[in-house]
């Protein structure tokens, strides 16, 4: 399942149009992540405040916004541009990659309640796509 | 048993009135078709899509009958199970994501993190309902 040149024409395009709200959109990702999937929660608890409208889940969200927004513009190397992140997942935060297809469900979700009518099957299709290439090009340096 | 919120109860009532099983059903299987192909092969004698309405009563059946799902849903799992023959891995991972999404594109902003939460909770308990005749 690799990315064709039509997917990535899809992601492109509908990415520039939304990236005007890419923080917005990761902020509530991470938000909505920690509250449809509590089980997440145990990777921030070094964070005092995990409610939606925190400083730091909204923080996080906008580092996760301008990954994505960076993969997009990199999406002939993914594996290349996001081989420091990998390394900082795998040995340093050591997250379960079981979670990156938790994230991007509800990257997906939040991109349907902004954008119903933009977020179209084939838009759908491409993204997670997309995002799914993106948990294993993160998954890279796990083992 | 399910032991159900009185939030998550009122919440699942209210995402079923509020949506249209006549759009949301369709929509929901076509997506999925699409965003993941493979799902083809169970349709080949489904019929006409808009038949896809009885998807979203049988749903319905269950928000009647929120504290006996097991029962509720025996016969249609042994359907589809023995009959249909569906791997009931793509239950959540195709169908109900993709329920989701419609969902959260008829509700937008009003589909919140915690009526989110409350619907995939649903969702998992009726997967787990569907799966319970498989042998």
């Amino acid at each position: 399942m690799s990315l064709s040149a039509k997917d990535k024409e899809i992601v492109k395009a509908f990415w520039a149009k939304v990236s005007g709200r890419a923080d917005n959109i990761g902020g509530d990702a991470v938000a909505r992540m920690l509250t449809v999937y509590p089980q997440t929660k145990t990777y921030f608890s070094h964070w005092k405040d995990l409610s939606p409208s925190s400083a730091p889940v909204r923080k996080h969200g906008g580092m996760v916004a301008a990954t994505i927004t960076d993969a997009v513009n990199k999406i002939d190397d993914l594996a290349g541009s996001l081989l420091t992140l990998s390394e900082l997942h795998a040995f340093t935060l050591r997250v379960d990659p079981a979670n990156f297809k938790i994230l991007a469900q509800n990257i997906l979700v939040v991109l349907a309640t902004m954008f119903p009518v933009d977020f179209t099957p084939e838009v759908h299709m491409a993204l997670d796509k997309f995002l799914a290439a993106l948990a294993r090009a993160l998954s890279v340096k796990y083992r | 048993m399910v032991a159900w919120t009185d939030f998550e109860r009122a919440t699942i009532k209210d995402i079923f009135s509020k949506i249209d099983y006549e759009v949301v059903g369709p929509a929901a299987i076509s997506r999925f078709l699409i965003v993941y192909p493979w799902t083809q092969r169970y349709f080949a004698g489904f019929g006409n899509l808009y038949n896809a309405a009885v998807v979203m009563q049988g749903l319905e059946k269950v928000v009647k009958n929120m504290d006996n799902i097991k029962a509720t849903f025996t016969e249609l799992s042994t359907l589809h199970s023995e009959k249909l023959q569906v791997d009931p891995d793509n239950f959540m991972s195709c169908s109900f994501d993709c329920l989701a999404i419609v969902v959260a594109a008829q509700l937008g902003k009003d589909f919140t993190p915690e009526v989110h939460a409350a619907f995939q909770k649903f969702l998992a308990v009726v997967v787990s309902s569907l799966r319970r005749q498989y042998y």
